[in-house]
């Protein structure tokens, strides 16, 4: 009889460093999401369910230890937790109408980090980063090259990037390029 | 770069995560069943191509992904106003609501500073 074939889940940046001394790029952990999309009543029920309050202002997100949710529009958030909780049965706990795909797979992230992190990502992306316009705690769905990308600043330094993980190795390599110009 | 007001986004985003998407305000015709072939052609197909101001749709595809109505001049590619979707034609000789598109640093700068 043949041996069962396994099949073994592959992390699409798996193994790959990347970067300068002035922007390190590190592929980040496994994490769960959800898409999620729900009008304005609906929000304090999914808030509760969550753990973590839906921000309603444009380019902000709120963050409850290691779940963060990130507003990409008026009725539209990505939610990440990076224990990989099930964010899924979590919505659907809250009982208020809603939508909410599993995107866990589909998305992958980059974590840009040092003192060039700006300009390594302003090398594909037209949205001003500094820390004025975009402080600690901003998200907003933008692109970076032909890639769509949504870009959630955790401290001064350093930027979670999310990218569909079909994109990821053109992300990485132009972030790679933008992190050797920062180092200049 | 073009930088153009997203009135759901509160802020000036560059025209690279924007969409046109074709001319604003045309009302569906309420008895579409009933209207002529060329009443048809005149609501589906026909569009002014107006060389001066225009009311377009435009949708934020990259960023919220809404859409939005915007009255652009075609002669200089200027953005007089945007509004949401769903608002009547603004004024445009009034005072505009949005800022006006900025096209150097140093003017974002200004505003940034007031």
């Amino acid at each position: 009889m043949a041996d069962q074939a396994m099949a073994i889940r592959k992390a699409p940046l798996a193994g790959l460093r990347g970067g300068s001394h002035a922007a390190i790029l590190t592929p980040a952990a496994p994490a769960s999401r959800i898409s999620l999309r729900a009008a304005k009543d609906a929000v304090p029920a999914l808030s509760a369910a969550l753990g973590v309050t839906l921000p309603l202002r444009p380019k902000t997100s709120a963050s409850s230890g290691k779940r963060h949710a990130l507003w990409l529009g008026p009725d539209e958030w990505l939610v990440i937790d990076e224990d990989g909780a099930d964010l899924m049965a979590a919505a659907a706990s809250s009982g208020a109408l809603h939508s909410a795909v599993d995107v866990s797979h589909r998305n992958t992230a980059v974590i840009v980090s040092g003192p060039g992190a700006e300009v390594a990502i302003n090398s594909g992306c037209p949205q001003d980063l500094s820390l004025g316009l975009f402080p600690v705690g901003a998200c907003s769905r933008t692109v970076l090259g032909k890639a769509e990308i949504v870009l959630f600043r955790t401290s001064e330094d350093t930027f979670r990037l999310e990218c569909w993980r079909s994109f990821s190795p053109f992300v990485f390599g132009l972030l790679s390029e933008g992190a050797e110009d920062a180092a200049h | 770069m073009l930088l153009i007001y997203c009135p759901y986004c509160e802020e000036e985003r560059s025209e690279l995560e924007f969409r046109n998407a074709g001319d604003a305000h045309i009302a569906r015709p309420t008895n579409i069943a009933e209207i002529t072939d060329e009443e048809f052609e005149a609501y589906f197909f026909l569009r002014d191509n107006p060389k001066g101001v225009i009311f377009e749709r435009w949708r934020h595809i990259h960023g919220c992904g809404r859409f939005f109505n915007a009255a652009r001049d075609t002669v200089s590619d200027r953005f007089l106003t945007t509004y949401q979707a769903g608002e009547p034609k603004p004024d445009l000789n009034a005072q505009p609501k949005t800022s006006a598109t900025l096209e150097t640093y140093d003017e974002a700068l200004e505003g940034a500073a007031q």
